[in-house]
C-alpha cells in the first residue's frame, strides 16, 4: 500500500539508533532490545487507512490489525494535515476501538418497563416497521390548511449523523424525506 | 472553512474568536504556529484565557454573546479610518449597489418591523433590496458616493460602533481595542491577508448567524475572502458534521445546500421561482440560480430513479415540505406538545445536548416510541431510568439499536476544511452490531413491504425511492459514494463534475457539489474504490499546501472557496508570493488552485464575468437582501438572559426576531437573581459526551468542574476542590470548584461584571458516572441552559446564560 511502510520506516529508525548506541551498564543494548519489542506490536499486521473519528480537523491515522483485531491505531505520517501526529484524544483512538463496553445486541424497553430486554434485530424491525408506518400514516398531512400539497410527516423526528459517513448520511437523507420526514437535523446546531 | 487547516500557514495575522484551537483542535493547531513561524501574529478573542490565549501575541477577554459589537467597532475603525481594500470593495462587493428608497435603521430596528403579535414577530422585507433598473438589474453608483449605496449605508450604520461603545458592550478596553483595531486594519493593504476562526463560541447564540457575518463582512471590506491565508474559518466539531451538512441531514435543506420545497411551491418551476438567486447585474454569471433546476432535478433522478419524469415534474411532489422551523428546539417542542409519536437519535444524546435538558427529558417521556442507534449507551438511552425518573411511569416503549462505529466500516469523512477523506474498515462488526445504513436500508425495506401490503398515506415515494444496490438490504459504502457522485444515465457512466448535470432527466446525482468526487475516469485511468477522495498523493508542486492529490475536496477539488477574489480584475494575485489563482496569459487559463471561475475566461475580457459566480449580484454581500432573519446588517442584541441594558438601544434589548416557545419566557432569570454570566466549553481530553466511555480519557479529566474567577471565590469563600452548586430557574450541577485566573472581572461602564466557565463532557452515563453514582445525577451541564435559539438558525443559546453560585462543601485542595 505505501512506498515506506510505518514498520519499515521504525525499523531503519531502531537500526540507526542502535549503531550510535553504547552497550549499558547491563551489558546489553536497551535501544535494540527497545526496537524488538516495538517490531513485535506491530508485525505481522495489516496497515489499514483510516480518520480519527473526534474533531472534523481530519487527522489520517493507521490501524494496525492481525487476526481481524486491532492491535494499535496511530497517526500517518503521510497525512499534509496531521502528518504522524494525534491529540491526547487521538492518540487514544486504540481504546475507543477496543473498548468493551459497546452495546452488542439489540436491546428494548417496552413502555412502563423497568428493565431493558434482549430481543432479536428481527424482533426490533418488525416492530419498529410497524411503529414508522402508524406514525407515518396517522401523522400524514397531504396538504396544509391553505390546501398547498405538502405531503409530510409530523409524527417522526430524526437527529444525528455527526460522526457517520458522508455515504450513511446521505441515505439517511434520502430515506427520512422519503418517509415525508420534515423534522430532520444532525450535530451542526448543538 | 472557506479555506483549509494547512492553509492557516498562509496568514499574515490570525483572528481567532469565540475557539479554542490549542485545546480543541490541537492537530490543526499546528499550521497557525506555522503562521506564527513565519512571522504572523496571533489575536484570541474569548471569554476566557486558554491555551490558545497563551501564545497568542493579544489576548482579549470578551463577554460572551457581544461579538458583533466587536466586529461592528472593527469595521467602523476600518472605515473612519480609510483602511478597507478600495478596489476589492468596490468591484468585489456590493458596495456600489443602490438600495431601495425607504430603507433604514432606527432605535434598534430595521425598517418593517412588525411586533404586534408578540408569539410571532416579522420584518416585512420589502424596502430591504436593491433598485432596479427597467432591465431587473440593480442599479449601481462606482463612485459609492450615493448615500444609499450599500457603502455609506454600511458606514452609517457601523458609526455607532466606536471603540468606547464595544468597551461598554463587550468589557474590552478601549486602549487594548485600539491596539488590536491597528493590526486588523493593516490587514486591507492588498498584499496582507488575515483569516478569521470561529467555531461554536459564535454560533451558540440567539445572534450567532449575525455575530458571524460581522466577521465576514470586515473580511470583505479588508479584502480577504477568497485569498490564500485568508477566509472565514469555522473549526467544526465533530468527524463529519461538515459532511452530513452537505449531505442535508438538516431541515432546511436538501443536499448540495439546494432549499428545501415550501408549502406553494407547487412545482419545480414555482421553486426554482423561490429559491435560486436571480441574476442582478448584466455581467454577473449567476452560476447557481443558473443551474438550480440542473441540481435539483439530477437529485430527484438520483433518488427516484424511473419514476422521476418530465410528466410529473420529476416527483417533485414526493419531497416533503416543512410548515415553518423544524430545527432542533422546534423538534422538541413537537414532543414536548404531545405532537411527535416516535424520534430517531443516531449518534448523539439530546439529554447531554439539551438545551434546558429537563425539559428534553419531559419532551422524551411523551414520545412514543424512542430509537437510538449507537454503539454506546449514552444519557438518551438511558433517560427512562436515570437519577430521579421512575422508570415505571415513563411510557416511551425504547430501542436501542447497537451500531457499530467508525473503525468497523468504510466510507468518507470530510472535515473542516472540506476534504473529503476516504477510510477502510479495519475490523469487522463487533458483537451484533449493525451498520447504521445497513439499519435504516432493512428498516425503509420493512416499512416499504407494509406498504405493499397494506397501502397507507401516499405510498409513491416509499415505493419509488431507489435503492440500486447489489444487495439492498446491505449497500456497500462504495455504491452510495457513486450514487452520490451521480451518473450520466445514457452513458451509464459516472459523471467528472457538476458542470454536465442536467434539468431533462438525463442525468443523476445525489449531491452535486460532491460531482467529481467519483468520477468514471481521471486523466484517461478507470478510478477505483472510494473515488478520488482515497487519493494519498503527498505533492505540493505550489509550495502553498493545496495538496491537490491527497483526498478529494468540494467543490471540484477547489482547496480554497471564492479565490477568483484572490487576484485582481487583470488576473494577477493581490500578492505575488501567496498566490491563489494567476491569469496565465501564455496558456490563455487560470493557473494555481482549481479556479472558481471559467478556467479559460481571460478577466480582461470585456465580456468577462464578476469574480463571485455563485452571487445574482457576482460580487460578495455586505448587504443581504433576504438572508437574514433580522436584517441586512448585523446588530448586537443581548443575549436574552444578559447582566446589563443593551447600551446601543436599551428599549431593544435581544434580538426583536427571537422566537419563543410556549413557556420558555418563564424560565428565563434576571442578572439580579442571577448576578453571573456563564459559558460553557470542551476541554483537550474529551470529545462532546462519548469519551466518557474511554478510559484513558476519563482518567485524565476524570471529573466535571467549574472555572470560578479568584475574586469570586474569595467573595464566596470558595477554594478549588469544594464541591459547588451551580443553578438558575431551569436547573443545577454540583461539581468542583477550580478557582482561576483565567477568568477574571468585566468592566462595564465602571460596573463590575464576572464570568464562569463550565466544561460540558459529564453526565450520568459513562465511567465517571459508575464510579460516582451519587454525584452524576448533577452533572448535566446544560440542565442550565435556555430554550432558545438563534432568529434564524434556531442553534441554542448555549454560550450565554446567567447562573448563581454557592458552596456545598470543602474538598480536597487540587
Amino acid at each position: 500500500m505505501n512506498t515506506l511502510s510505518r514498520r519499515s520506516f521504525l525499523k531503519v529508525g531502531a537500526a540507526a539508533g542502535a549503531g550510535a548506541a553504547s552497550v549499558t551498564a547491563l551489558g546489553f543494548d536497551t535501544a535494540q532490545a527497545k526496537s524488538i519489542k516495538q517490531n513485535f506490536k506491530i508485525s505481522d499486521t495489516k496497515e489499514v487507512f483510516s480518520i480519527c473519528p473526534y474533531c472534523a480537523v481530519g487527522c489520517a491515522t493507521i490501524a494496525y490489525v492481525k487476526n481481524n483485531e486491532i492491535v494499535q491505531i496511530e497517526g500517518n505520517p503521510k497525512s499534509p494535515i496531521n502528518q504522524g501526529t494525534l491529540c491526547p484524544k487521538g492518540a487514544s483512538n486504540h481504546q475507543l476501538a477496543i473498548s468493551n463496553r459497546r452495546m452488542l445486541k439489540p436491546l428494548y424497553r417496552a413502555a412502563n418497563a423497568t428493565e431493558w430486554k434482549e430481543v432479536s434485530w428481527d424482533f426490533m424491525m418488525e416492530k419498529l416497521a410497524r411503529n414508522v408506518k402508524d406514525a407515518r400514516d396517522s401523522s400524514f398531512v397531504t396538504n396544509d390548511s391553505a390546501g398547498n400539497p405538502v405531503n409530510r410527516t409530523e409524527g417522526i423526528g430524526f437527529a444525528g449523523g455527526a460522526t457517520i459517513s458522508n455515504e450513511e448520511g446521505y441515505l439517511t437523507a434520502k430515506v427520512m424525506r422519503s418517509l415525508g420526514a420534515v423534522y430532520v437535523e444532525q450535530q451542526a446546531r448543538t | 472553512m472557506t479555506n483549509h487547516w494547512r492553509d492557516i500557514q498562509n496568514a499574515d495575522l490570525i483572528l481567532i474568536a469565540g475557539a479554542n484551537p490549542a485545546e480543541c483542535h490541537p492537530v490543526g493547531f499546528r499550521w497557525f504556529m506555522e503562521a506564527k513561524k513565519r512571522g504572523a501574529k496571533m489575536i484570541h478573542i474569548d471569554p476566557r484565557f486558554t491555551r490558545t490565549s497563551a501564545v497568542s501575541d493579544v489576548y482579549a477577554r470578551i463577554r460572551t454573546g457581544t461579538d458583533a459589537a466587536f466586529f461592528g467597532a472593527l469595521i467602523n475603525y476600518v472605515l473612519q479610518n480609510d483602511l478597507h481594500q478600495k478596489d476589492y470593495v468596490a468591484r468585489y462587493t456590493n458596495a456600489a449597489l443602490i438600495v431601495k428608497e425607504g430603507f433604514g435603521f432606527k432605535d434598534g430596528l430595521f425598517t418593517g418591523f412588525d411586533g404586534s403579535d408578540p408569539k410571532n414577530p416579522k420584518y416585512d422585507t420589502s424596502t430591504w433590496n436593491y433598485e432596479l433598473d427597467d432591465q431587473s438589474f440593480a442599479k449601481t453608483d462606482p463612485t459609492l458616493q450615493n448615500p444609499r449605496s450599500v457603502f455609506q449605508l454600511l458606514k452609517t450604520h457601523y458609526s455607532r460602533y466606536t471603540p468606547e461603545m464595544q468597551a461598554s458592550i463587550t468589557g474590552i478596553p478601549v486602549d487594548q481595542f485600539m491596539q488590536i483595531a491597528k493590526l486588523v486594519g493593516e490587514m486591507g493593504r492588498p498584499d496582507k491577508v488575515m483569516t478569521l476562526v470561529y467555531a461554536v463560541g459564535l454560533t451558540h447564540h440567539t445572534t450567532g448567524a449575525q455575530m458571524i457575518r460581522s466577521a465576514a463582512l470586515l473580511q470583505l471590506i479588508l479584502g480577504n475572502m477568497g485569498l490564500p491565508g485568508g477566509g472565514m474559518n469555522a473549526e467544526r466539531g465533530h468527524a463529519n458534521i461538515q459532511g452530513n451538512t452537505d449531505n442535508a441531514i438538516s431541515w432546511e435543506n436538501l443536499p448540495g445546500y439546494l432549499g428545501i420545497p415550501r408549502p406553494g411551491q407547487k412545482t419545480i418551476d414555482d421553486y426554482i421561482k423561490a429559491t435560486a438567486p436571480k441574476k442582478l447585474r448584466p455581467d454577473s454569471w449567476n452560476y447557481l440560480g443558473t443551474n438550480y433546476r440542473n441540481f435539483l432535478v439530477s437529485l430527484l433522478k438520483a433518488w427516484y430513479g424511473d419514476a422521476a419524469t418530465k410528466d410529473n415534474d420529476f416527483a417533485f411532489n414526493y419531497i416533503p415540505k416543512p410548515a415553518g422551523n423544524s430545527s432542533w428546539l422546534t423538534i422538541f417542542n413537537q414532543a414536548y406538545t404531545g405532537k411527535m409519536q416516535g424520534y430517531f437519535a443516531l449518534g448523539m444524546s439530546p439529554v447531554s445536548i439539551g438545551p434546558d435538558v429537563n425539559r428534553i427529558i419531559e419532551s422524551l417521556k411523551k414520545l412514543k416510541w424512542l430509537v437510538i442507534m449507537d454503539p454506546f449507551p449514552n444519557t438518551t438511552s438511558e433517560f427512562w431510568h436515570a437519577p430521579g425518573v421512575d422508570p415505571k411511569t415513563v411510557g416511551t416503549e425504547v430501542f436501542m439499536l447497537p451500531a457499530t462505529h467508525w473503525i468497523e466500516k468504510d466510507g468518507s469523512f470530510t472535515n473542516s476544511g472540506r476534504w473529503a477523506q476516504w477510510k477502510e474498515a479495519a475490523v469487522g462488526p463487533s458483537g451484533e452490531a449493525r451498520h447504521d445504513h445497513w439499519i435504516l436500508a432493512e428498516l425503509f425495506l420493512k416499512v416499504r413491504e407494509l406498504y405493499q401490503k397494506e397501502g397507507g398515506k401516499f405510498p409513491d415515494p416509499i415505493l419509488n425511492m431507489t435503492m440500486n444496490y447489489k444487495n439492498p438490504l446491505r449497500p456497500e459504502m462504495d455504491e452510495i459514494a457513486q450514487e452520490i457522485n451521480g451518473f450520466d444515465l445514457t452513458k451509464k457512466e459516472r459523471v467528472a463534475g457538476f458542470a454536465v448535470l442536467k434539468d431533462d432527466g438525463t442525468t443523476a446525482s445525489g449531491n452535486w457539489i460532491y460531482a467529481g468526487s467519483y468520477p468514471q475516469t481521471l486523466n484517461g485511468q478507470p478510478v477505483g474504490k472510494g473515488g478520488l477522495m482515497a487519493r494519498q498523493g503527498t505533492e505540493d508542486p505550489t509550495g502553498m499546501g493545496y495538496f491537490h492529490n491527497w483526498a478529494w475536496s468540494w467543490p471540484a477539488n477547489r482547496r480554497v472557496l471564492y479565490n477568483r477574489a484572490s487576484a485582481d480584475g487583470d488576473g494577477n494575485p493581490w500578492n505575488p508570493k501567496k498566490p491563489g489563482i494567476k491569469w496565465d496569459a501564455d496558456k490563455k487559463s487560470w493557473v494555481g488552485d482549481v479556479p472558481d471561475y471559467p478556467a479559460t475566461m481571460d478577466p480582461k475580457d470585456p465580456k468577462a464575468w464578476l469574480p463571485f459566480i455563485m452571487t445574482g449580484e457576482g460580487t460578495a454581500r455586505l448587504f443581504s437582501t433576504t438572508l437574514m432573519a433580522d436584517g441586512p446588517f448585523p446588530e448586537h442584541y443581548e443575549p436574552m438572559e444578559s447582566p446589563i441594558a443593551n447600551p446601543l438601544h436599551p428599549q431593544v434589548q435581544n434580538s426583536p426576531m427571537v422566537m419563543l416557545y410556549d413557556g420558555v419566557k418563564d424560565t428565563f432569570g434576571t442578572a439580579k437573581e442571577f448576578p453571573f454570566v456563564a459559558t460553557t466549553y470542551r476541554l483537550t481530553e474529551h470529545e462532546h459526551y462519548l469519551t466518557q466511555w474511554v478510559e484513558h480519557l476519563v482518567k485524565l479529566q476524570p471529573e466535571p468542574f467549574v472555572e470560578i474567577p479568584l475574586d469570586v471565590a474569595k467573595d464566596k469563600g470558595i477554594q478549588s476542590g469544594d464541591m459547588v452548586r451551580v443553578w438558575n430557574k431551569r436547573g443545577k450541577i454540583e461539581v468542583r470548584a477550580l478557582v482561576t485566573g483565567r477568568l477574571g472581572a468585566l468592566d462595564l461602564e465602571g460596573r463590575k461584571v464576572y464570568q464562569i466557565g463550565i466544561p460540558i463532557h459529564w453526565g450520568f452515563v459513562g465511567l465517571a458516572a459508575e464510579q460516582n453514582k451519587d454525584k452524576a445525577k448533577y452533572w448535566l451541564v446544560n440542565a442550565l441552559s435556555p430554550y432558545v435559539g438563534d432568529v434564524g438558525a434556531r442553534t441554542p443559546e448555549f454560550k450565554s446564560y446567567q447562573v448563581n453560585l454557592e458552596k456545598i462543601s470543602s474538598g480536597k485542595p487540587v
